[in-house]
């Protein structure tokens, strides 16, 4: 990692500037995530005033609990079907866009803004619709002899939070599929229509092959989003129902830990998703952004 | 475009409309919900036109009245979410900048460590460490506080990535001619570094804001004083109760409120949007 090729000589500002950051980073996030290592190896006594090291026992009672590998298996779902839906919805309006000479910017914008609202927003949105009381979608779906309840049918539910997770993500996709759209060069898709090939053969021969740094490094910033973004919607929504049918981690280490005060347990699911964001953002950095080096 | 196709140009825009409308969709909702009586909404079919009590809804929403069943006045919480995304926004902001200028115009031990240690902030969301570090800081007395709010959320390695990125590129016969002349490393940030990253800032102060704006989970965990709640828990609580008590048209008044500000921030700077997006993202 370089500096510049001068630099100042002095010897103790440098640390006077990184100590806010240094300070907060190991304050509030070092030394708490290491306290959740600790207690992860830990069992308190009920009154919590001594502790003593109990191993792996946590991560073995975890990783042989039924609910847990439930929970594990349903925020699988949840990611794969948020990042696919929303993925393909993104890339469909890029396409679109990127196509059109003029009125390009005025689409982008009036399809960008769900980025800012937020996720809890988002859920009371799509729940307003879906309401059995008053909800428009609920109301339509008992026209077609559906009758929708996401207060008592766990796949209802867990469509109920996908639909909103994606809605909210689909600005996002579509923002950077449109950047990686623009970088396709000009010349290729004009060689190809010349040798004769039509708009659909172009994309799927040339765009999207293309494109694939940028799909990839979607997916896995979708994957992430899904996993830990999305608190705000599982909690406006069905907050885990019905019968942990959208328990998904996050919202199964809160529930465990902060309102059911299972210390050791929830440590451990704390250490096992810090895990998956390590693995996440190694692939992310190491995987996908080869243009930017630190 | 490559050749005119009538046909596929009016296919593009036929899915660019449908795109439009399925995502303003549930937004559209809201509001017509947000301008009828409560009796109407929970009366059958909601109504898909506008009706004639919105002004009277967002009275009340915004009136000093709309505390009720332990929360506090919208507009209270509003001025919370408010102090809430100006803090983080200007922290990150600060200290990020600061520390990318230290670990790009200095060299000085344990440089790489410090690196490092910012950097590990990407993989240690809030999420994943709610229980311990909602102890540290009711440890430090901060729960029921706008420094407990706002000051766990402060520290960015993404910022800091973004402002090293930039200074990298800022040429170094600037710094050079700087010290020729004989200033010093903090005139040389205040009076050339600061003003040359005026538009990094500008794009990180509207991605910031959103992201403050929308914190939903840590301001939960750390108020449980009215007095500190902000919208989106607000919001939350609003709904919370037995399911046929809910004031629909209330909550769908506030909760277009509450979208807002991030939103008109996002079409209002729609460029530097984009740029703060795309450069902090990557």
């Amino acid at each position: 990692m370089d500096t510049k090729r001068t630099i100042f000589p002095n010897r103790v500002l440098p640390y006077l500037l990184l100590a806010p950051q240094l300070v907060i980073t190991l304050v509030f996030l070092i030394w708490p995530a290491g306290q959740a290592v600790k207690s992860s190896f830990e069992r308190e006594d009920p009154f919590g005033l001594s502790a003593s090291f109990v191993g792996f026992q946590h991560y073995a009672r975890l990783l042989t609990d039924p609910l847990y590998l439930d929970s594990l298996g349903r925020t699988a779902v949840f990611a794969v079907a948020v990042t696919a839906l929303s993925m393909a919805f993104g890339l469909a309006l890029a396409v679109a866009v990127k196509r059109l000479m003029r009125g390009g910017r005025i689409y982008t914008t009036l399809l960008v803004w769900p980025y800012a609202v937020a996720p809890v927003i988002a859920g009371l949105l799509w729940w307003f619709l879906f309401n059995s009381t008053t909800g428009v979608l609920a109301y339509f779906l008992g026209q077609l002899g559906i009758r929708w309840d996401h207060n008592l049918n766990g796949t209802h539910a867990m469509i109920l939070i996908i639909i909103a997770a994606a809605w909210k993500q689909v600005s996002y996709n579509f923002l950077f599929f449109l950047a990686g759209l623009q970088s396709v060069p000009h010349s290729l898709i004009e060689a190809a229509a010349i040798d004769g090939s039509g708009p659909a053969k172009r994309f799927f021969t040339i765009v999207l092959p293309l494109l694939s740094p940028t799909t990839f490094f979607l997916f896995i910033v979708n994957v992430n989003y899904t996993m830990f973004d999305t608190f705000g919607i599982v909690d406006a929504t069905t907050a885990g129902g019905p019968a942990q049918a959208t328990n998904i981690l996050v919202y199964k280490v809160y529930n465990d830990g902060y309102l059911g005060l299972n210390l050791g347990s929830s440590s451990a699911q704390s250490v096992l998703l810090m895990l998956i964001v390590v693995v996440l953002t190694v692939i992310q950095f190491r995987y996908v952004e080869r243009r930017v080096q630190y | 475009m490559v050749e005119n196709r009538p046909f596929l140009t009016f296919l593009t825009h036929l899915v660019l409309i449908a795109g439009v409308v399925l995502v303003a969709f549930p937004v559209y909702v809201a509001f017509i919900a947000s301008t009828h009586t409560r009796e109407v909404l929970v009366g059958g079919m909601i109504p898909l036109l506008p009706g004639g009590h919105l002004i009277e809804n967002y009275k009340q929403v915004l009136s000093a009245s709309s505390a009720a069943n332990g929360l506090p006045s919208y507009m209270l919480m509003v001025l919370n979410s408010l102090g809430m995304a100006l803090i983080i926004t200007f922290g990150k902001i600060a200290i990020s900048i600061l520390s990318a200028f230290a670990i790009v115009y200095f060299r000085f031990r344990f440089r790489l460590l410090a690196f490092w240690i910012i950097f590990i902030t990407l993989m240690l969301p809030v999420e994943v460490r709610i229980i311990p570090t909602y102890k540290v800081v009711a440890d430090l007395g901060m729960l029921n506080s706008y420094p407990g709010l706002t000051v766990p959320l402060i520290a960015s390695a993404t910022a800091t990535f973004l402002f090293r990125q930039f200074f990298m590129t800022v040429p170094d016969e600037l710094m050079e001619a700087a010290r020729v002349d004989g200033s010093g490393p903090l005139k040389f940030f205040r009076d050339i570094l600061l003003p040359l990253s005026r538009t990094n800032i500008a794009a990180l102060c509207v991605i910031l804001f959103i992201y403050g704006w929308i914190q939903y989970l840590w301001p939960l965990l750390v108020t449980t004083d009215p007095g500190y709640y902000t919208l989106m828990m607000g919001l939350k609580r609003m709904v919370a109760v037995q399911d046929g008590e809910v004031q629909w048209h209330l909550v769908m008044a506030g909760t277009i409120l509450a979208m807002l500000p991030p939103v008109f921030v996002v079409i209002l700077m729609q460029r530097l949007f984009i740029r703060g997006l795309t450069e902090t993202e990557k």
